[in-house]
């Protein structure tokens, strides 16, 4: 027989658990809430059209925009290739061994490192001896974000890969690396793609690391040898700013980056529930 | 027929080896780059702070000064802004975040689970930068005009704790940055907690169901119990979020160059005067050696932190 | 304990599809295999396991659960070789070479022994493209001569009809029976020499069993095959020769014919008539 006071208890913490869900969902919306409200009054054709200009100008985002593009399909291409042989090196070579020990570990700690110290890493590293920055330096900032997620990904899909199919491959004639670049790459293709797109959406909203490596360019500019705009920087620099226009363009911009991060996580969901 | 072509076919043959062994070679030379790369970080890092440790030693620290001017510049504002508004942080998403996380493994229908799931991930997935600009612009105010100035006369007077809640309600402050970094850090914790709770064996948990303990009851004497360890484990890597988030704290902390003891007073972080002094920081100067020595700090901070988390977490999710 | 019996006499049309009389001899062996010890780390799995495989027909491996047959198996393609602390000691000849010896290059050996296992594991490709994969390993084909290639090796696993239409569809989309039946065409489409069977059947309904028999007695026209299974009725249907193993070492190994019927070891006969096992 259940005591009323336990039963009491039990449905108090029920409720509060269920509070905290709906905050959680009540925050989420607000914030999109927020976004949606502040940011769709900016847009406009001219959002995707016009660099960005001084205030009263009616300027745009489009070099912030490109700028984001590229700068994070470049730390992408970059990161992901390392990330994957890192990732494989850990599934097929290493083991259980403590050297694959030690670089799981470090993969983790880079994974968990705060993004502003991997900016200043670049700083030093990459801008100070080329005198400038640019943005080179901020893509591979990104892609050094990029390259644990990567890791973390490939290892998990790699060993999800039954025994039996790597050892069908091996019996008809193929070498370890082949099997591993045309049986379980192919295999655990739908994975890593997801590992990818959430390292994307991931670098494509970093503001810090950015800040110390392509500084941000209020002109046009694809040249990866300057500083090089990108949307949440300028977003940065707008919010702070004490003219309207700026600010409401701040707000667009976050409306634009968050649509953008939103969507490319769900597609990856979707693209890893396809696979199963 | 099939003699003539055995005696020269089973001898080995060089194409195959070549690319295993530059196969292998590569994924070796990637894994020793990684390694390199975490130990390139941490010296640049160092190296780059040196010329601060030189000039102002172990007193760099514990010093509250920050002057450009005088060039003379010290930690401690920044550190126990980085701890205070960190630690407060998991004070408010823990609670919140377990919730969560019972809800979704205990409570939540099935129909319900993932979308709710999903939400929370969409949640974490935000970038810091939104939060910011979203803090600033809709819980500042709040703050600023409800809620502080209510605590200020609520509990401002009382001794003691009365302390933590003194002073003009600007809105911004450590308070505001606690909330915020609470919120970003909630569906994190939330997350890693439920994949904790969904490594107890079902046999347990019904046991206790068949003798007829309460969802609550379950809970709190088997699931915890059970996952204790990874419990404080994840709180720990939310901990770790929370110490080096940069933009969400930066637009809300409110810039000081002194340590308050009211919660509803500005301070700083590490991250947030890295950032905003960076620009005003010519390179070779002794004020960037100050912020490189400041990020080399929160590096060690935050690796500790991980490491702790790491070990805990490891038996039961494998990490 | 000489492998080469060979004196099975007359009455045998019931037996390894042995339909004439006459044709009662095992041929040649194409594989000799000669004190073969094998040891996963220091546990020894085989024991001076000596043995002749006949050219182009089907020796049966039969025994208890754990008494090495997939072990001395896979010795044969070598497939330990992915496992560290799997070693083979002794001699296993094909063409004068031993092919367990150290200046073997295994992949070629796998072009010539191919394997197919007892989980059908077609790869996430299509089904044209899970034949391509072993030929392109080995040989340089035209598009018009792989294609050839891929609707012989079909046909020749009794699966042409079934997926003719739809070669570019996923592999995955088959039935286990065709699944299995795709796998025995990859194989022999790197055209081997030895076809190894680890338990082909066993994951399969009757029926594709049967189709998988029947293929067995077409094969061995053209490959030799060596069969594991735990199933003595498929032994005595299929097989031209049965060798008993238990606990690692070799028993007896007869005719089919002969050992199903008098077999000269008791344990064997003790297996054969359900004792144990």
């Amino acid at each position: 027989m259940l005591g009323r006071r336990r039963k009491r208890r039990n449905i108090v913490m029920e409720a509060l658990c269920i509070a905290a869900t709906i905050i959680g969902l009540l925050l989420l919306a607000s914030i999109l809430t927020t976004l949606l409200w502040l940011g769709v009054g900016g847009l406009s054709a001219t959002v995707f059209t016009s660099v960005t200009k001084p205030p009263g100008s009616h300027g745009g985002l489009l070099n912030a925009i490109i700028g984001t593009l590229v700068q994070t399909a470049i730390g992408t291409v970059i990161g992901t290739p390392i990330g994957m042989m890192v990732g494989t090196y850990l599934a097929e070579y290493g083991g259980s061994s403590f050297i694959s020990s030690a670089i799981r570990y470090v993969s983790d700690v880079l994974l968990s490192a705060p993004s502003i110290l991997i900016g200043l890493f670049i700083y030093q590293l990459i801008v100070q001896p080329m005198g400038g920055f640019s943005g080179l330096a901020g893509s591979l900032a990104l892609a050094v974000i990029v390259i644990p997620i990567v890791v973390r990904t490939t290892e998990d899909m790699l060993r999800l890969i039954p025994v039996s199919l790597r050892e069908a491959a091996a019996a008809l004639g193929a070498p370890k690396w082949k099997v591993i670049v045309l049986v379980c790459y192919r295999a655990a293709r739908d994975g890593i793609m997801t590992g990818v797109l959430l390292a994307v959406a991931r670098i494509a909203g970093e503001t810090a690391p950015l800040l110390f490596t392509s500084l941000g360019n209020l002109n046009w500019s694809i040249s990866l040898t300057r500083p090089m705009a990108s949307l949440p920087v300028t977003i940065y620099q707008y919010s702070g700013s004490a003219f309207a226009d700026w600010v409401q363009l701040a707000w667009t911009g976050a409306l634009l980056i968050t649509a953008g991060v939103l969507a490319t996580n769900i597609i990856a969901r979707l693209l890893l529930r396809g696979s199963r | 027929m099939q003699q003539a072509a055995a005696l020269g076919t089973l001898r080995r043959r060089l194409p195959t080896n070549v690319g295993d062994a530059v196969f292998a070679a590569a994924v070796r030379a990637s894994g020793a780059f990684v390694l390199i790369l975490l130990g390139a970080i941490i010296m640049s890092l160092f190296i780059g702070g040196l010329p601060a440790f030189r000039r102002f030693g172990v007193g760099f620290i514990t010093s509250t000064d920050w002057d450009p001017v005088k060039q003379i510049f010290g930690a401690a504002v920044s550190i126990y802004g980085t701890l205070i508004t960190s630690v407060l942080a998991l004070v408010l998403a823990v609670p919140l975040a377990f919730g969560i996380a019972f809800y979704l493994t205990e409570l939540a229908p099935t129909w319900l689970r993932r979308p709710v799931g999903t939400a929370v991930e969409l949640l974490a997935a935000i970038p810091s930068i939104i939060y910011g600009m979203w803090g600033f612009f809709v819980i500042v105010p709040v703050m600023g005009q409800i809620i502080e100035p209510w605590v200020i006369d609520a509990i401002g007077d009382i001794p003691v704790i009365g302390n933590l809640f003194q002073g003009p309600p600007f809105g911004t402050g450590i308070a505001t940055a606690a909330i915020i970094l609470a919120i970003m850090v909630i569906p994190f914790i939330a997350a890693t907690m439920r994949d904790v709770f969904d490594t107890v064996p079902p046999v347990y948990k019904e046991s206790a169901y068949g003798l007829g303990c309460t969802t609550w009851e379950v809970m709190r004497s088997i699931v915890l119990p059970y996952t204790r360890v990874s419990v404080i484990g994840s709180i720990m890597l939310g901990l770790g979020r929370a110490l080096g988030e940069t933009m969400a704290v930066t637009f809300v902390i409110g810039n000081t160059d002194r340590i308050s003891t009211s919660l509803f007073g500005p301070s700083n972080t590490i991250a947030s005067i890295v950032a905003l002094e960076f620009p005003e920081s010519p390179a070779g100067s002794l004020k960037l050696s100050s912020l490189l020595a400041l990020g080399f700090i929160l590096f060690v901070i935050s690796f500790i932190v991980l490491a702790i988390s790491r070990l805990l977490l490891r038996p039961r999710l494998g990490a | 304990m000489s492998a080469m019996t060979g004196d099975a006499t007359g009455q045998t049309s019931s037996f390894g599809g042995l339909t004439k009389p006459g044709e009662a001899a095992l041929h040649q062996p194409r594989i000799s295999i000669h004190d073969l010890d094998f040891y996963y780390g220091s546990n020894q799995a085989l024991k001076a396991i000596t043995l002749d495989l006949p050219d182009r027909q089907v020796t049966a491996l039969i025994g208890p659960s754990g008494c090495g047959k997939s072990t001395l198996l896979r010795v044969l393609n070598r497939m330990y070789d992915l496992y560290p602390g799997q070693r083979a000691t002794g001699e296993v000849l094909m063409d004068q070479q031993n092919i367990i010896g150290p200046d073997v290059d295994v992949n070629e050996l796998r072009s010539r022994i191919g394997m197919v296992f007892q989980k059908p594991t077609p790869f996430p490709v299509s089904i044209a493209e899970n034949i391509a994969f072993g030929v392109r390993l080995h040989e340089r084909l035209s598009r018009a001569a792989l294609n050839e290639r891929v609707e012989w090796s079909l046909t020749r696993a009794a699966l042409w009809n079934e997926v003719k239409d739809r070669l570019n569809t996923p592999a995955l989309g088959l039935s286990g029976g065709q699944q299995q039946r795709l796998c025995i065409a990859r194989t022999i489409a790197v055209r081997p020499e030895v076809i190894l069977l680890d338990e082909p059947t066993s994951a399969l309904d009757p029926i594709s069993t049967l189709h998988i028999e029947e293929l067995m007695d077409d094969l061995k026209h053209d490959f030799t095959i060596v069969l594991v299974t735990h199933n003595m009725q498929q032994a005595a249907r299929c097989a031209d020769q049965v060798a008993f193993l238990y606990l690692g070492e070799l028993i007896e190994v007869a005719s089919a014919a002969q050992m199903f019927t008098a077999p000269r070891e008791r344990r064997t006969q003790d297996y054969i008539t359900g004792r144990f096992g």
